[in-house]
């Protein structure tokens, strides 16, 4: 699409005359950030509302991951590696951020593979990574594993919160606090889990959706073609991303998740256990299974009473509508993992309200 | 000479002595630098600026320069911003017990060439050695005069002004990130380190008044510097994205790492707010420059958010550019 039909489309999509008011669900947060970062919710429609959905991987992780990190740092002694936005997360009682001050030594990588280099340099060191996303990172997760085990890397092991993310949307419909009219999904997490994997959404519950990329024109493009779809009651998925997601998924990164992965139940920040929504690593890759490498007595899971992530990550508020959000809670000092991450939604709305 | 500095070349002894004379005067000229406690120096008619500025920088050598060709150009560029003239400046080292003479030397050939391409001269200056451990190598302070002309690049910002920068944004801090956290997709990427005070002295002498303000947009890029000009003013300051000049290196690099190059660092870059009927003119004579060969009019300053920056992205929406809130951390996808 030129310049020039993207800003074509853009003005339709301005000027367009809904027949009735409708929310739409983004479930990704990285379609959170886009729809601020390009613009494209500034140029949405009178009535058009988008409800950001639970797809920050941070965001969702339950403070007990974290708590048992710390944990583990704390009895063990062990090196944990991390993304970087992990680092500023509030667990129970402090942070990573915290520690890190207070001299432990926390290191923040850009891939997991990253960890791996550093438990193979220093052998005497037990590096711990922490494994957080959901299917677009759980390949790279299951490579780096598949490479401490060749090289019999015995230092490295990661902390398992990885995530799915069609288990999550179906829980939440089931749970029925809010009405959506329709889902934007991700264009990533579909290149891995194939289209197909979101037919509960027009089978179980009758709600339409588009599988979308994240550049302006997949925007702008996959909002008119969800209204569309909406208002013409045609309840399907569409996907407008056919060059990258076929309806199987990536069956190479499949396969590398369930080599080393059994799909468990988990615990999602707000919403609560979500069946069959985590995953854990098969026994016989117990060595590098850092929860079961390094026993430890966890402290009881607290939550902060006033933060509202929760309700946030169920779409039934937006960020402003939290007593917390820009006064007591902001990027500088987060109180929920929703303000932390890039991808959040308090962060976002934070970052770029007007 | 020794190849290692030793805590006996800062001691004020014989040691001292030759790496002055032998390195530092050899390099910068004996006959510019004054070898006594103080230069004394003519900088001619108008009134004086006068900065200072010190530069640590990890890796002292990058892609595009070093810390020594920063301390040059990141203190006559202070000063170019004013709308003066560059014409004096000190240095100061700090350098550890250890480093290697060889990459001093380095680093003081850069500067010589810096200075040189740039028509400024080092009058002065001083060298410290501290313990091994004590400092990261090498810091450098540099002080720096210059005269004013005319006009000024200080004059009131209004409605209407055009939003001008020289060329291509986030070279140096993407390309100094990448460096540092060895990403191996950084080919391509350079440090935009350079001299503006040429362009600007030219622009200036053209233009005058024309030049509303000028600011050199280093740490925090140019969505800070912009935010500094707007915060507590009735205008807002606005830019459009389809016009801001970014390296597709840069852009790629970004996209990877979650990094907004509005916010990247720039050590060669300027943002000048300038008379609407004259920004044209004014980018024309910049391009004649090497320093202002991608110049353009990325904005315009209106009044729609009082005291704020914001950009309108390709398919016309709004969002404001706030300032930042802490180093951007690398993310999970």
């Amino acid at each position: 699409m030129n310049k020039d039909q993207l800003i074509k489309y853009s003005e339709i999509l301005k000027n367009y005359k809904l027949e009735r008011p409708m929310n739409i669900m983004e479930v990704c947060g990285t379609h959170t950030v886009a729809f601020f970062h390009t613009g494209v919710k500034d140029i949405f429609p009178e009535g058009l509302n988008l409800i950001d959905g639970p797809g920050c991987p941070v965001c969702v992780t339950a403070n007990g991951y974290l708590d048992r990190a710390i944990e583990i740092q704390k009895e063990h002694g062990v090196v944990l590696a991390t993304f970087g936005d992990m680092i500023k997360v509030p667990a129970s009682y402090t942070s990573l951020q915290k520690l890190k001050s207070e001299g432990v030594r926390i290191e923040i990588v850009y891939s997991p593979m990253d960890a791996l280099e550093i438990a193979k340099k220093e052998k005497d060191t037990e590096v711990v990574f922490l494994s957080v996303g959901f299917e677009t990172t759980i390949p790279t997760e299951a490579v780096t594993l598949k490479k401490a085990v060749e090289d019999n890397v015995n230092n490295f092991s990661i902390l398992t919160g990885n995530k799915l993310t069609p288990p999550a949307v179906d829980t939440l419909l089931a749970l029925g606090e809010v009405k959506i009219d329709g889902f934007i999904l991700p264009g990533h997490v579909s290149i891995i889990t194939g289209s197909d994997s979101w037919q509960f959404l027009p089978g179980k519950y009758n709600k339409p959706a588009v599988i979308s990329g994240f550049e302006p024109k997949d925007l702008v493009m996959g909002t008119l073609r969800l209204i569309q779809l909406i208002e013409k009651r045609e309840i399907e998925i569409d996907n407008l991303y056919k060059e990258l997601v076929t309806e199987e998924g990536n069956r190479l990164a499949q396969g590398f998740i369930d080599e080393l992965f059994d799909v468990t139940d988990a615990k999602w920040r707000g919403i609560g256990i979500i069946p069959g929504s985590g995953l854990k690593l098969k026994d016989k890759y117990s060595l590098y299974d850092a929860e079961k490498k390094f026993p430890v007595k966890m402290p009881e899971e607290v939550e902060n009473k006033n933060c509202r992530c929760g309700e946030i990550l169920r779409g039934l508020i937006t960020p402003p509508e939290c007593p917390l959000f820009g006064t007591v809670c902001t990027p500088r000092e987060p109180v929920g993992a929703c303000m932390v991450s890039f991808e959040g939604s308090c962060s976002a709305y934070y970052k770029y309200r007007k | 000479m020794d190849k290692k500095i030793l805590m006996a070349h800062g001691n004020g002894g014989e040691l001292m002595g030759t790496l002055i004379s032998d390195l530092i005067v050899d390099i910068f000229g004996k006959e510019s630098v004054q070898l006594d406690d103080s230069a004394i120096v003519d900088p001619g008619k108008g009134s004086l600026v006068f900065t200072t500025d010190t530069y640590t920088i990890t890796p002292i050598f990058f892609e595009g320069g070093d810390i020594g060709k920063l301390a040059v150009n990141g203190t006559i560029n202070d000063i170019a911003v004013m709308g003066a003239e560059p014409k004096f400046l000190s240095c100061g080292f700090v350098l550890e017990e250890g480093f290697e003479i060889s990459s001093l030397k380095k680093i003081l050939q850069s500067m010589k060439r810096a200075i040189d391409y740039a028509g400024v001269k080092i009058v002065t200056g001083d060298t410290k050695v501290v313990e091994n451990g004590s400092a990261d190598k090498i810091f450098i302070n540099t002080s720096g005069i210059g005269v004013m002309r005319d006009y000024s690049f200080r004059n009131k910002i209004n409605p209407g002004d055009a939003v001008i920068v020289n060329g291509t944004i986030g070279d140096h801090g993407i390309s100094i990130m990448a460096e540092r956290n060895k990403l191996s997709f950084s080919k391509g990427l350079s440090s935009d380190s350079a001299p503006l005070n040429n362009m600007l002295l030219s622009v200036g002498e053209k233009f005058g008044k024309s030049v509303r303000f000028v600011r050199d947009a280093t740490r925090g890029g140019v969505a800070s510097v912009l935010n500094e000009i707007a915060d507590n003013k009735t205008f807002s300051i606005k830019i459009l994205e389809e016009k801001i000049p970014v390296r597709d290196e840069v852009n790629g690099v970004c996209e990877i790492l979650g990094l907004d190059p509005l916010y990247a660092a720039n050590e060669g870059k300027a943002v000048l707010i300038t008379d609407p009927e004259k920004a044209e003119d004014i980018v024309k004579v910049m391009r004649t420059f090497p320093e202002g060969r991608d110049a353009v009019v990325i904005g315009e300053v209106d009044l729609d958010f009082p005291g704020r920056v914001y950009i309108e992205t390709y398919v016309k929406g709004k969002r404001i550019l706030p300032l930042l809130q802490e180093d951007q951390l690398p993310r999970i996808c």
